[in-house]
């Protein structure tokens, strides 16, 4: 028994009837407010900010965190967490390199150039797999997603740095009497001077937009993240979704290699260190909740380019590294101060 | 333990409430409300859901200040600026949720916040002994050092009420104190208050199971929306008395549906048997049988732990059976997946909403339609519309108040939320309806509308089974009553049993009234 439901209806009712306040304008759009205000600051402190051209890169920048977000949206949605991210990148670069350099055949005598695209299905489903390893994990053996990311983030950087005994693939370039070239086709290349990178962090987030808004599947990832066993009690599959959305952020990560070790050239086994957390931070900027059932991928690409805008513009105007790393603390924070006064108004 | 001994005569006024009233916003919780509590008695609150009950709870142990109007204790009055001011001069309340942390143990529970400090840190040893003391004024043998979440339920409770208790609470508020209780442990509970009546403590008592409440209360207290409608004493009302003032006219639950043909079997549990989910080498369902035809009203009732949450959750698909079989209109559905029963037309409407039957942080709208989203989905997208027309249909068919399918689910009240869970199980057109305790914590007024609604769908040829705990809601739309105890069935009725052998069936003693 209670008497505060009734004054909520109250309040909705009157909330719905008259127009929102500019505070609360404001506050519903806080990520994209932050990053106009990020963009105007930057360009009246900097000449060279607010030009097509650095826009470019900064955007090819965020392509890669925008990556990781996405899957990782999808992962807090479920309530979930996926620390794997960024080892999963780092592998997914390395597994890319060495399948560029041939694959040796010892039995048969032979050497394979996988093509460029064979290279980067493959990849694709080696991200798959380690995402499929995590969601076994939390969704049938019940290991705490935490842990389990936590444990698969040691593994894949491990095997990282196994395959390639701690070194770099520095050449990705192929040889066009071998037939695999253009790998770097994905870090340099332009579609209507927009860098591919971009484009394929764009497809990735109208695509998952579209998962999460009109299909059956995002209903249930909304319901599963909000509330398990009501969800399970309806008739959602809910281990199916789980593994589903580690799969996916799997999928995203190894991406992310793909494009990270194209725009670089190389592969590295360190690659990606500590992405997971940009990540994070990236979609609880974006307004998600971690206790999972609330976020959208707009809110996600926000954050994201927050985050990057951000960061690249401190480097442009010459703040040391150092201070860079308090500011996007700073701004996680505020941005976690900002979701908890919105979800406790509730 | 001197600190209960109570001077004052028994029986005299020792809080009171003179035109209280509470206002958040427009909303008028309280509207003037005036009443006594008795040193030494039981005074209850009686009131559907929204009456203002926890309002009045609220002002009376300091977590809320009245608008206007006062509270006097031992004549004098007051302003309590928080709970502690309140506690600091005796007044404690237990809350419906139980507070303890059920990782630590009884004494450590009891001492939270208030540690007994010596000079080298907490004297755990007096703590122990005045848990101990406490425990056996209470006449419960609890060891001081057990941890909170290997006690039973009821347990729990004392423990709850012996905190209250430590801090010298003259006047004790109990907040649905036994929602969570068998039967033995409210037997239990009611002797405790009983004999802290005895020692001079005052005790304010909320319960929405009223036949309860009238065994131990002294006093009824009754409001409806947020003003006193009736206060009497016991000896001068009956439970009549007390729905009459509760709903403002005679109210009932209705009657089983009647002048329409049944039709075949629908669902048939023929030797179903469920072992224990914890382990224990028992069977929670024990070779039950039982088959309910189209169109009918099947009510089972009986005590917690006679296994009704579990037989409805198998036969749901949500535990499998270690034998037996459930058919749906003959076809055996036996360990079938909730998904697949549901695509069948076999749902399931759990019994605790909050944690089973609602999505928090979704609307109104996609709860409603959580269970059918086949219905609006074409290809591999949801068809915004379609789903705008069933959720339409549902508000409508299942009478919710609420601003629209897009409004908060939070922004419902308790019944509405209820119709909710079952306007989505509806939705997706079953032939077989489960509702496990579909009246708990709802209002007398939302009770009789989701009873009325589920007789008319019988009459369009749903079959229905709901459990209950409540006798009275055995003898409303039921066809047949059956009753459950240790997993099996102890006996079946038509719907011109009495109460006294229903309860007799259960194993339930029964009250002299």
């Amino acid at each position: 028994m209670s008497v505060t439901p009734a004054i909520d209806t109250k309040a909705a009712a009157n909330g719905s009837k008259r127009k929102k306040s500019l505070v609360e304008l404001l506050f519903e759009g806080r990520a994209f407010f932050a990053l106009i205000a990020i963009v105007v600051v930057f360009s009246l402190m900097s000449p060279n900010y607010f030009t097509v051209s650095n826009f470019l890169i900064m955007a090819s920048h965020v392509a890669i965190f925008g990556l990781l977000a996405i899957g990782m949206l999808l992962v807090i949605l479920n309530g979930g967490i996926d620390l794997s991210v960024g080892s999963t990148l780092g592998l997914a670069g390395v597994v890319a390199g060495f399948l560029m350099q041939g694959v040796v055949l010892p039995q048969l005598g032979v050497i394979l150039y996988p093509s460029v695209w064979v290279v980067v299905i493959l990849t694709c489903l080696l991200g798959a797999v380690v995402g499929a390893v995590n969601g076994v994990l939390i969704a049938y053996l019940r290991v705490p997603a935490f842990v389990a990311t936590l444990g698969v983030l040691y593994v894949a950087r491990g095997i990282a740095l196994l395959m390639t005994n701690g070194l770099t693939y520095n050449n990705l370039g192929g040889r066009p009497e071998l037939g695999n070239t253009g790998f770097d086709w994905l870090g340099f290349n332009r579609l209507g001077g927009i860098p591919i990178g971009v484009i394929v962090l764009l497809v990735f987030a109208v695509v998952c937009h579209i998962l999460l808004t009109r299909t059956a599947f995002g209903r249930w990832l909304y319901a599963s993240g909000g509330n398990e066993r009501a969800a399970e009690l309806s008739g959602v599959p809910v281990r199916r979704v789980k593994i589903t959305v580690y799969v996916l952020s799997g999928i995203c990560a190894a991406v992310a290699g793909l494009v990270l070790s194209s725009q670089l050239t190389s592969a590295g086994p360190t690659a990606g260190m500590t992405y997971e957390l940009t990540a994070i931070a990236a979609v609880v900027i974006g307004g998600a909740a971690l206790t999972g059932g609330r976020g959208t991928v707009i809110g996600t690409m926000l954050g994201a380019f927050v985050i990057g805008f951000l960061s690249d513009g401190l480097v442009i105007i010459g703040v040391s590294a150092y201070w860079q790393t308090v500011f996007t603390g700073a701004v996680i924070v505020t941005a976690v101060l900002l979701n908890s006064i919105k979800y406790a108004r509730r | 333990m001197s600190a209960l001994a109570e001077t004052g005569q028994k029986g005299e006024v020792v809080l009171a409430a003179r035109n209280v009233a509470k206002s958040y916003g427009n909303v008028h919780a309280l509207k003037g409300v005036n009443f006594d509590i008795h040193r030494g008695q039981v005074t209850t609150l009686f009131g559907e859901n929204g009456a203002g009950k926890s309002t009045l709870m609220k002002i009376l142990s300091g977590v809320v200040q009245p608008t206007s109007g006062e509270i006097v204790l031992d004549g004098e009055a007051i302003a309590f600026a928080s709970s502690s001011q309140a506690r600091d001069r005796g007044i404690s309340i237990i809350h419906q949720e139980l507070s303890l942390a059920p990782n630590m143990n009884v004494r450590d529970n009891i001492f939270m916040g208030r540690e007994i400090m010596t000079a080298t840190g907490v004297d755990f040893a007096e703590e122990e002994r005045q848990t101990r003391l406490l425990m056996e004024e209470l006449e419960e043998d609890i060891d001081p050092l057990t941890p909170v979440e290997d006690l039973r339920l009821g347990q729990q409770q004392i423990v709850e009420i012996a905190r209250a208790l430590s801090v010298n609470s003259r006047i004790l508020i109990m907040d649905e104190p036994t929602s969570a209780l068998s039967a033995s442990e409210v037997d239990v509970l009611f002797k405790v208050i009983r004999d802290l009546t005895n020692r001079g403590v005052s005790i304010v008592y909320i319960s929405h199971h009223l036949e309860e409440a009238l065994q131990i209360t002294n006093h009824a207290v009754v409001l409806r929306d947020g003003t006193m409608t009736a206060y009497a004493e016991r000896k001068d009302i009956d439970l009549e008395w007390i729905v009459r003032h509760m709903v403002g006219d005679n109210f009932d639950l209705g009657s089983p549906p009647s002048g329409y043909d049944k039709g075949d079997v629908a669902l048939s549990i023929e030797g179903l048997t469920v072992p224990d989910p914890g382990g224990a080498d028992y069977s929670v369902v024990d070779g039950l049988s039982l088959s309910v035809r189209a169109g009918e009203i099947v009510c089972i009732y009986g005590l917690m732990g006679a296994g009704r949450t579990e037989l409805l959750e198998t036969v749901a698909g949500r535990l499998k059976p270690s034998s037996g079989s459930v058919k749906l209109k003959g076809r055996d559905v036996t360990g079938q997946s909730i998904a697949a029963c549901i695509r069948d037309g076999l749902v399931l409407v759990p019994e605790d909403r909050q944690r089973d039957g609602l999505v928090q942080t979704m609307t109104v709208g996609r709860n409603l339609s959580l269970a059918s989203l086949g219905a609006f989905t074409r290809g591999l997208f949801t068809s915004a519309a379609r789903e705008l027309d069933l959720v339409g249909d549902a508000i409508r068919k299942v009478h919710i108040k609420t601003d629209g399918g897009a409004a908060p689910i939070g922004s419902l009240s308790g019944g509405n939320q209820q119709k909710v869970v079952i306007g989505k199980m509806l939705a997706t057109n079953p032939e077989v309806i489960l509702l496990d305790e579909p009246s708990r914590g709802i209002d007398i007024g939302a009770k009789a509308e989701v009873f009325k609604l589920l007789a008319e769908r019988a009459k369009q040829g749903l079959a229905v089974v709901y459990t209950t705990s409540e006798v009275g809601e055995c003898l409303s739309i039921a066809h047949r009553i059956i009753v459950m105890r240790r997993g099996r069935i102890s006996a079946e009725f038509g719907p011109d049993v009495t109460k006294e052998q229903i309860m007799a069936a259960s194993g339930e003693a029964v009250h002299a009234h």
